[in-house]
């Protein structure tokens, strides 16, 4: 009973938050203040949630006191517990982003509370333990973001928005249908109830279910070959939102796979989880390769996020513990780094004008302290020893030639090198070059006036290559962790005996 | 009856997914609708189908005697969210015509092309 405040304070603070900030709509010093101050609240209890979680205990809510196959279940194990403190953490420094590079039109169009409806989605996705009820969440989510995408008078915000909202449509519409499924062969859509009840059913008929899952999840978090609406649309809307989307969303989908493929369908490793790791070498592979051909600081950055979902499918389909272990790290790495860079871009594109590699250049002559934020990020994202990223590839290598997967391994070690080809790409042409003739006149002389003008503008970056930092030269109270969570994800026991009250 | 339903299940999915293929904007929106009918359906028929039986109970009722609620409950849920995409979506597609000045799909590709038109990026 005590410890239910750490799930309901972090759910229920950023819908009354919005619903605030949507009665105070004049009022925008009003609503940032608010977003302000409910974000930081979260961040706070998510650390004491992420404290507790690292006890190895698992908080099961069960709404309204329904016992638990009948209703709502909120839990927070290992897993729900990194993810939402990622996600509160996020949503808290980007406010730190929005003066500098959100216009005021789309300001008082009501874009805190939208943030603070995604935000809310997100954590419920997180904390769900209920197959419907996480359809729900994501649908909030995805209102959210749809909203978020399109918001704006820009004609490719607009067509971006169409691919979206179509796409992640269908992936809702299948996920729906694959709840039908589940419930009409296993008469539950609990997790927890469902973990146990369907080892009793026909596993043809749980495979054919778990197919509809990975497909829509597989839409959702960018999975080859369903990822072709992720570049054609994250780079559109202003980098704040590009950012969290980015770093943020498309990790839902991790997520949701990792929980649906480690606690509900393991009855058929063999068929199911092969299918994760072919997928996962192809993501890896096409998204790095789409990354190499594009020119535009933005898009590259898109295509790095489906290259880099691979790996995370790449933990989770191995099915060891150090593998799921590695997939977490890496999802916690991922979102920190990619996340960072997209927050650089905006902050190149601030001082340049421009997102185009070939009107970039000299940014480390006139600004060398934006050019370290961007290497250590981008040297982390190819997995550059001993930055954060090596870490993660090198748990996830190591778990794949314990399985004598050496392919897989070889596959992932080749893409992180195209990703630092990538990466070299965008540092020699946007950092090192000169700058190019016939690109237009900086909007600053150096980084003195920049900083002086728009220091807000770099402190998320700060924090995030900080924290790049830490878990580069401290990588083991995460490493612990992931372990931990891994264990608990390979031992559905824990999960289920919390939920089911036993 | 329950033949009936599938065949009709099978026709929206199909007709949905041609739609959704097509290159206008109007097609497009009533497949997303299509798409949505064909899912609640699908819910409904997989929480099996039962003719003219009460979702409620009294007490000591005939527990045979009863429809599952459960799955109704979850199409309610499921068409109210699809009801808000859909004039979402709606909404949406009405606007891209004002500002892009086309309903073809295949004209929908300054996405694509960002690189060389966002030279008047602003913040």
């Amino acid at each position: 009973m005590p410890d239910y405040y750490l799930i309901i304070i972090p759910l229920l603070l950023p819908m009354l938050a919005a619903t605030v900030c949507i009665l105070c709509w004049q009022y925008l010093k009003v609503q940032r203040w608010i977003y302000f101050l409910a974000t930081l609240t979260n961040v706070v209890m998510a650390v004491q949630l992420l404290l507790h979680s690292n006890t190895g205990e698992i908080i099961a809510m069960q709404s309204g006191n329904w016992q638990a196959p009948f209703g709502i279940t909120l839990v927070a194990d290992g897993l729900s517990a990194i993810m939402v403190f990622m996600g509160c953490l996020l949503f808290f420094i980007i406010s730190f982003y929005v003066k500098g590079n959100i216009n005021q039109a789309r300001l008082k169009s009501g874009f805190y509370p939208l943030l603070l409806f995604l935000q809310f989605g997100v954590l419920g996705s997180f904390f769900t333990g209920d197959l419907f009820n996480l359809y729900v969440w994501f649908e909030v989510m995805l209102m959210a973001s749809f909203v978020l995408v399109a918001l704006g008078k820009d004609k490719a915000q607009l067509e971006g928005a169409i691919k979206y909202v179509t796409i992640n449509f269908v992936a809702s519409m299948l996920f729906l249908a694959g709840i039908a499924v589940v419930y009409g062969i296993a008469g539950t859509t609990n997790m927890a109830d469902l973990s146990t009840k369907i080892h009793d059913v026909d596993p043809v008929l749980a495979t054919v279910a778990s197919i509809f899952f990975l497909v829509s999840f597989g839409i959702k978090s960018a999975l080859f070959p369903l990822y072709f609406w992720l570049p054609a649309s994250y780079h559109t809307p202003p980098i704040a939102i590009s950012a969290l989307i980015a770093g943020l969303l498309t990790k839902v989908g991790v997520y949701a796979l990792l929980r649906v493929f480690t606690l509900i369908f393991t009855h058929n490793v063999g068929f199911t989880h092969e299918i994760l790791l072919w997928i996962s070498a192809f993501t890896m592979l096409s998204g790095v390769l789409g990354a190499i051909a594009q020119s535009d600081f933005r898009k590259i950055l898109s295509f790095h996020i489906v290259s880099q979902i691979g790996y995370m499918i790449m933990g989770l389909a191995l099915y060891t513990p150090l593998a799921i272990a590695g997939a977490v790290f890496y999802i916690v790495h991922h979102i920190i780094v990619k996340t960072n860079l997209f927050l650089i871009a905006g902050i190149v594109a601030k001082i340049k004008g421009s997102f185009r590699l070939s009107a970039l250049g000299g940014v480390y002559a006139a600004f060398p302290f934006v050019a370290i934020l961007f290497a250590i990020s981008a040297f982390s994202l190819a997995g550059i020893p001993p930055l954060s990223g090596f870490w993660g590839k090198f748990t996830l290598a190591k778990a794949g030639l314990e399985s004598d997967r050496f392919y897989i391994v070889g596959i992932a070690l080749f893409a992180g090198l195209l990703t630092l080809f990538s990466m070299v790409k965008i540092w020699t042409q946007v950092f090192l070059n000169k700058v190019p003739e016939e690109a237009p006149e900086p909007n600053y002389a150096n980084q003195w006036s920049f900083l002086k003008h728009e220091y807000a503008m770099t402190i998320p970056s700060c924090i995030l290559v900080l924290m790049t930092l830490v878990l580069s030269f401290y990588p083991e109270p995460l490493m612990q962790l992931a372990t931990l969570t891994a264990a608990q994800l390979t031992n559905p026991e824990h999960y289920i005996n919390a939920v089911m009250g036993k | 009856m329950k033949i009936l339903l599938c065949i009709t299940i099978g026709v929206l999915y199909s007709a949905a997914v041609y739609l959704l293929f097509r290159r206008s904007f109007l097609k497009l929106i009533v497949g997303i609708i299509l798409f949505g009918h064909a899912t609640n359906l699908f819910l409904l028929i997989m929480g099996r189908l039962t003719s003219g039986l009460p979702a409620l109970l009294a007490n000591g009722g005939d527990r045979e005697a009863m429809a599952d609620p459960f799955p109704q409950a979850l199409i309610l849920t499921a068409i109210v969210i699809g009801f808000g995409m859909q004039a979402f979506a709606i909404v949406l597609l009405k606007k891209s015509y004002a500002d892009v000045k086309t309903d073809d799909l295949d004209d929908i590709n300054t996405t694509d092309y960002l690189s060389t038109s966002n030279k008047k990026f602003k913040a």
